[in-house]
């Protein structure tokens, strides 16, 4: 139950990541236009993003790691992401007024606006990795799995966006999707502290059962 | 220069399958692009910009007679000059998407007066422009490298005007869906002059067909589409105005210049409609709703 949550939450940060880098595309578009560079940028952002988020996210696994600071990583995402939903438009609106370069607007103003939500995104991937491992011996194998997990998340999510949610919804609503996902993801979180800790209590009580 | 064109002259001789496999047009040079490589080709005298590709259908994106240059081939290209009806000396014209530059050209020759800017995403394509299509800048002829959503935000921002813009970025397989948004006509229309026109070549088969009729509606009120007989293309003609009556009368200024372009006014005029023949009710393209190319299948 407990592996299979994190394997679940492991899969929608995967998801809502590469969702987000794509709507990330459309947003950009009417001011930057779609060229070559601008999706450089986008995919240069998400990268530098996931690249700290990781650092962080292992940083932040030393620390008692609990269900309870994973799932405020995915309220964070979630609430992070609010800002792309109202203020986009300002920002790039501004950021194109005063860079007149294509190239470097369409960094900034993807910076300014994905950076931070898929940041936290990222520190998701070791979390949880810290969260399944056991043993030093079977580390390799957990991670591996986590990224197998998450790398189809971020399949999943590409397809998706790309193929149907783009027909189906509106860039916003499909923002509101990936907010509904990440903090649906950290509710369920705690959730299941909340049933490990009755367990444990349980546990606790009749010294003879098995733990998990 | 002349012997690499012979290099591939003599190349595609010896090897004509396989450079062309699926097309019978030899291909003359192809460039490299950060897009899509362009390539230019020659099939009874007549020669053609292309993007590469390794589908059967070819979309050409310009084509020029070489017996007679000035022969406009397209008949998109030839409806577009009844823009010229609503307004024979425009000042400014904006052109986005130059492909071979044939618009440019004869609207240059046909009012040198006027003011002509293209915009083109790719430096590639304005190359192979000037050097296969006659495709001549002047202090009246300007090329701007850019995306066209861009350059318009940008002009707009400097309080820039037009009499009649052009927009031809969507003769490809891919439709930049940026330039299909209502938010985007707003920009154009925002950039007219009062009176002002503009001419679009869209598509006119696919579910995008009512989707982008209705979202031109929305911006612009009155429509007239030009419906090119043989071909796939259809032009909007649409005004920054009230009322649009596009009145078809041939303009004096064209009376003596057509034969040249070997444009028949009366022919094309005839294929020009203000009748309403899409969905009403169809939902309209916005910058946070675009699926074109998923609706242009």
């Amino acid at each position: 139950m407990y592996k299979f949550a994190i394997t679940l939450l492991a899969f929608c940060a995967g998801f809502s990541i590469m969702s987000f880098e794509l709507l990330g595309g459309r947003m950009l578009a009417p001011y930057f236009g779609s060229s070559v560079y601008v999706w450089g940028s986008i995919i240069t952002v998400f990268m530098l993003a996931l690249s700290i988020g990781y650092l962080c996210g292992g940083r932040l696994s030393l620390y008692q790691p609990s269900l309870k600071k994973f799932a405020a990583i995915f309220m964070t995402a979630a609430i992070a992401l609010l800002p792309s939903i109202f203020y986009s438009q300002v920002i790039f609106e501004f950021v194109f007024q005063i860079i007149e370069d294509p190239r470097y607007g369409s960094l900034l103003a993807a910076s300014c606006v994905f950076l931070v939500p898929s940041v936290v995104m990222g520190m998701i991937a070791p979390y949880s990795v810290r969260l399944l491992t056991v043993c030093a011996q079977s580390s390799g194998q957990t991670a591996g799995f986590l990224y197998f997990v998450s790398t189809l998340g971020s399949a999943i999510g590409t397809i998706m966006t790309s193929f149907y949610l783009v027909l189906w919804l509106e860039v916003n609503q499909i923002l509101w999707l990936t907010f509904s996902i990440l903090f649906t993801a950290g509710l369920l979180a705690l959730l299941i502290d909340q049933i490990n800790v009755k367990q444990q209590q349980t546990d606790f009580n009749a010294p003879t059962a098995q733990q998990n | 220069m002349k012997l690499n064109k012979l290099l591939f002259a003599t190349l595609s001789l010896l090897l004509p399958t396989s450079i062309s496999p699926l097309v019978n047009a030899q291909e003359i040079e192809k460039s490299r692009s950060i897009y899509r490589n362009v390539v230019i080709t020659e099939n009874n005298k007549i020669r053609c910009m292309r993007f590469e590709t390794r589908r059967k259908k070819v979309s050409n994106q310009a084509c020029m007679d070489i017996n007679a240059p000035d022969r406009i081939v397209f008949e998109y290209a030839q409806g577009t000059l009844a823009g010229f009806a609503h307004n024979p000396t425009p000042k400014r014209v904006l052109i986005l998407g130059l492909g071979g530059g044939t618009l440019s050209n004869v609207i240059n020759q046909i009012s040198p007066k006027t003011e002509v800017t293209s915009v083109d995403i790719d430096p590639v394509v304005v190359k192979m422009a000037k050097k296969y299509f006659a495709y001549q800048e002047s202090p009246k002829v300007k090329t701007e490298i850019k995306d066209a959503r861009v350059y318009v935000k940008r002009a707009l921002l400097n309080k820039q005007q037009f009499d009649w813009i052009i927009l031809d970025a969507f003769n490809g397989d891919y439709i930049p869906e940026h330039l299909m948004t209502q938010e985007f006509l707003q920009e154009i229309k925002a950039l007219l002059s009062d009176n002002g026109l503009v001419t679009a070549n869209t598509f006119s088969t696919s579910e995008l067909y009512d989707y982008e009729s209705a979202t031109y509606h929305s911006v612009f009120g009155k429509l007239y589409q030009f419906k090119a007989p043989t071909k796939g293309n259809r032009l909007i003609f649409a005004c920054n105005c009230d009322e649009f009556n596009f009145n078809l009368t041939q303009p004096d200024i064209l009376q003596t210049k057509l034969e040249k372009y070997q444009v028949d006014w009366q022919k094309i005029t005839r294929y020009i409609t203000d009748k309403i023949d899409w969905d009403t009710n169809s939902e309209v393209l916005t910058d946070q709703y675009s699926p074109a190319n998923l609706l242009n299948r």
